[in-house]
């Protein structure tokens, strides 16, 4: 058992606050990602989880006991490392063994362990090899098997896969889930690639400047992104953003340069005359047909991604990115008419960039959930 | 950029081979005296082709030095040194680059201020502090009046001695500290990845662990970079046997002796100027560095130019 509740958690350099105020419940046997740019305090979440930081104020428990001042070998995490640290003076086979040396296991026994763990990732020959001898996917293989190896209660991952290339990274992604589908530790991952984010999480926790902007499932985060921040980073391409206003009695938002959306009743209500930001997903809108009423827009240029393509029109200067497995041949200039769905319409406050309709969708969704179970 | 022009061939050539001449020259020189007597090494023109009395000249020379003595001693205390010198700069620079602790930069900038105080310039403090290595103590126990409040207790005098002329100790710990390898050995370790050191934590390995496990094993190569110039460094040492040794029979050292068989007013009395036997003793002197280089060339230019990660 190793839930990991990380309470209120602050980290300050001197007087430089790069996480300000974390709190997160992560349960036992999930995969959690953490997804951020670069900067925004993930790593060093990861780290203080680890006990590779210090952490300044606030408090971190794995399996209800209080971590924080614990040395990183008494928490009981394995990490595998952006970089995969290995020790390249030793074998592979003692690399992955090391950490049972220091625990003082007997030769033999660790000889069959390693033996064992590193069939199970693929490894079974290369355990006379050097680190310098492998290629990138082998030695990340190596890190993930010297993790493994220990039984932790907690995997960390630190950006493991951004040193590969495409191919291997989902060949890896693939793998980093079926060894959690067959061990069920905890896992935290850290990582900036929202697809990555995407396909591995259970849950994914947005992160932004030091703080939490949103957690849930990949697809709640995705259906309903708690803020413009999330909006723009989950989603590919990303989500288109007008400003506009709301009119209640409309229940529309008119957007500035003249189009007029319609929206629910439910996100229309006690908004009337709020300046939002307008956030539509590329893949969520189409091309009207004729006669369809819709907001119109100038197509600029188009991208062929062969199953589909990628529109760009312009609405009164503003861009509009639609993704239509429709294949029309614009001309650039034309006025072309885009069809919007009321619920695909995101509407954030444009003061505080937070989501008007989240919050009680996601909860509907919540207890659906429960329902169900 | 390679160029290839017959002329700056032929310069660069000439070049290469004066400087090997200015190389070598003397060191034919001294080997062509080693083989001959001492008349035709003392009568000109100077001899330029060995002679037959190599093997001869090198057993007198041996027999009258005692050298296997002083092979052994100088042996021992180079040894010494070496070890002692790669200890203490590999736990200096250990604890410099991995530990975060107040006065970390003091202490390397310390270090790094005694490489401009060379033995030679602080031989005099050296010395009193070899004739009694635990002055400083006492000075500081007479002057907190610790010594008085002991002869009021004990009604004797405090005095603390430890004598290390004459000894093995004495030629080998002044010699032992090392700006020069702690350096090195910091500039190597700084190199560490910061996530090797974390995986190590990680994997529960303690300090000392990791030191033992992942450093020293790491750092072979400048270990013997290291050990090969500290040790032809001890090995040539004159200057600091002559001033602490005087029981040469037991504790000479080979530099040391090699000066008294080079022929002056002072050791020969006036009398025969044993040029040919002085040659021998230094061909034989310079044999175990040159082995010890040898043997630890590889090592030592990797360890110097870059480390195989």
């Amino acid at each position: 058992m190793a839930d990991i509740s990380i309470r209120d958690v602050r980290k300050a350099y001197g007087k430089d606050e790069v996480v300000h105020g974390v709190s997160l419940d992560i349960r036992n046997g999930e995969f959690v990602v953490i997804l951020g740019p670069s900067g925004c305090g993930k790593s060093t979440l990861l780290r203080m989880i680890a006990g590779l930081e210090a952490i300044t104020s606030g408090e971190i428990a794995i399996a209800g006991k209080v971590v924080n001042e614990l040395e990183p070998r008494h928490r009981g995490c394995a990490m595998v490392f952006q970089n995969y640290a290995l020790y390249p003076h030793m074998s592979v086979a003692d690399n992955i063994g090391y950490a049972l040396k220091v625990a003082g296991m007997n030769k033999a026994d660790r000889l069959e362990k390693v033996t064992r763990v590193a069939g199970s990732v693929g490894l079974g020959e290369f355990l006379d090899r050097k680190p310098g001898q492998l290629s990138g996917g082998q030695r990340q293989r190596v890190a993930m098997a010297r993790a493994i190896i220990r039984e932790p209660k907690v995997f960390l991952f630190d950006e493991p896969l951004s040193n590969l290339d495409a191919k291997l990274r989902t060949q890896m992604r693939h793998e980093i889930r079926r060894i959690h589908n067959r061990i069920k530790a905890t896992s935290v991952f850290v990582t900036h690639d929202q697809h990555e984010g995407m396909t591995l999480a259970d849950r994914m926790v947005i992160m932004n400047k030091g703080t939490i902007e949103q957690v849930g499932t990949p697809e709640d985060v995705y259906l309903h992104p708690a803020s413009t921040y999330v909006a723009g980073f989950i989603g590919s391409p990303a989500m288109n953003f007008l400003s506009g206003r709301i009119t209640e009695a409309q229940r529309a938002v008119l957007i500035d340069g003249g189009a007029r959306l319609a929206i629910t009743p439910e996100a229309a209500r006690g908004h009337d005359g709020l300046r939002v930001q307008v956030g539509l997903r590329p893949e969520q809108i189409g091309l009207a047909q004729p006669g369809q009423p819709g907001m119109t827009a100038a197509f600029d240029f188009a991208e062929e991604l062969g199953s589909a393509r990628l529109y760009h029109f312009l609405h009164d200067g503003q861009p509009v990115t639609v993704h239509s497995d429709q294949k029309v041949d614009f001309t650039v200039g034309q006025d072309v008419t885009l069809a919007i769905p009321e619920a695909s319409v995101h509407l954030f406050d444009a003061t505080t960039t937070r989501s008007l309709t989240a919050d009680t969708a996601l909860q509907a969704r919540a207890a659906a959930r429960l329902h169900v179970a | 950029m390679i160029e290839r022009t017959p002329v700056l061939n032929v310069l660069t050539h000439v070049i290469l081979l004066s400087g090997l001449v200015l190389l070598m020259g003397p060191l034919w020189i001294a080997f062509v005296a080693a083989t001959h007597d001492m008349r035709t090494v003392n009568s000109p023109p100077v001899e330029l082709w060995p002679g037959p009395y190599l093997f001869d000249n090198i057993r007198e020379a041996w027999a009258i030095s005692d050298f296997g003595r002083k092979f052994l001693n100088t042996f021992y205390v180079s040894v010494g040194v070496v070890a002692g010198k790669i200890v203490i700069a590999c736990i200096t620079a250990f604890s410099i680059v991995f530990f975060n602790y107040r006065g970390r930069m003091v202490v390397f900038w310390l270090v790094f201020i005694t490489l401009m105080l060379p033995l030679e310039v602080r031989i005099v403090p050296t010395y009193a502090v070899a004739a009694n290595a635990l002055q400083p103590f006492q000075f500081i126990a007479d002057w907190t009046g610790i010594s008085w409040l002991w002869a009021q207790i004990t009604g004797g005098a405090l005095s603390m001695e430890w004598n290390l002329l004459n000894s093995y100790t004495g030629l080998i710990l002044p010699l032992v500290a090392t700006a020069t390898g702690t350096f090195l050995y910091r500039q190597f370790f700084m190199t560490i990845p910061d996530e090797l050191v974390e995986a190590a934590r990680m994997d529960g390995a303690g300090p000392v662990r990791f030191l033992i496990d992942v450093l020293i094993p790491l750092s072979r190569t400048n270990m013997a970079a290291l050990a090969t110039i500290m040790f032809v460094y001890s090995w040539n040492q004159y200057l600091w046997p002559i001033l602490i040794i005087t029981d040469r029979a037991n504790y000479g050292m080979v530099a040391v002796e090699l000066r008294t068989l080079i022929p002056n007013q002072l050791t020969t009395g006036g009398g025969a100027p044993t040029w040919h036997l002085a040659m021998a003793a230094t061909l034989l002197i310079m044999i175990p560095p040159i082995l010890v280089v040898i043997f630890m060339q590889r090592w030592f230019v990797r360890g110097l130019i870059n480390t195989d990660k």
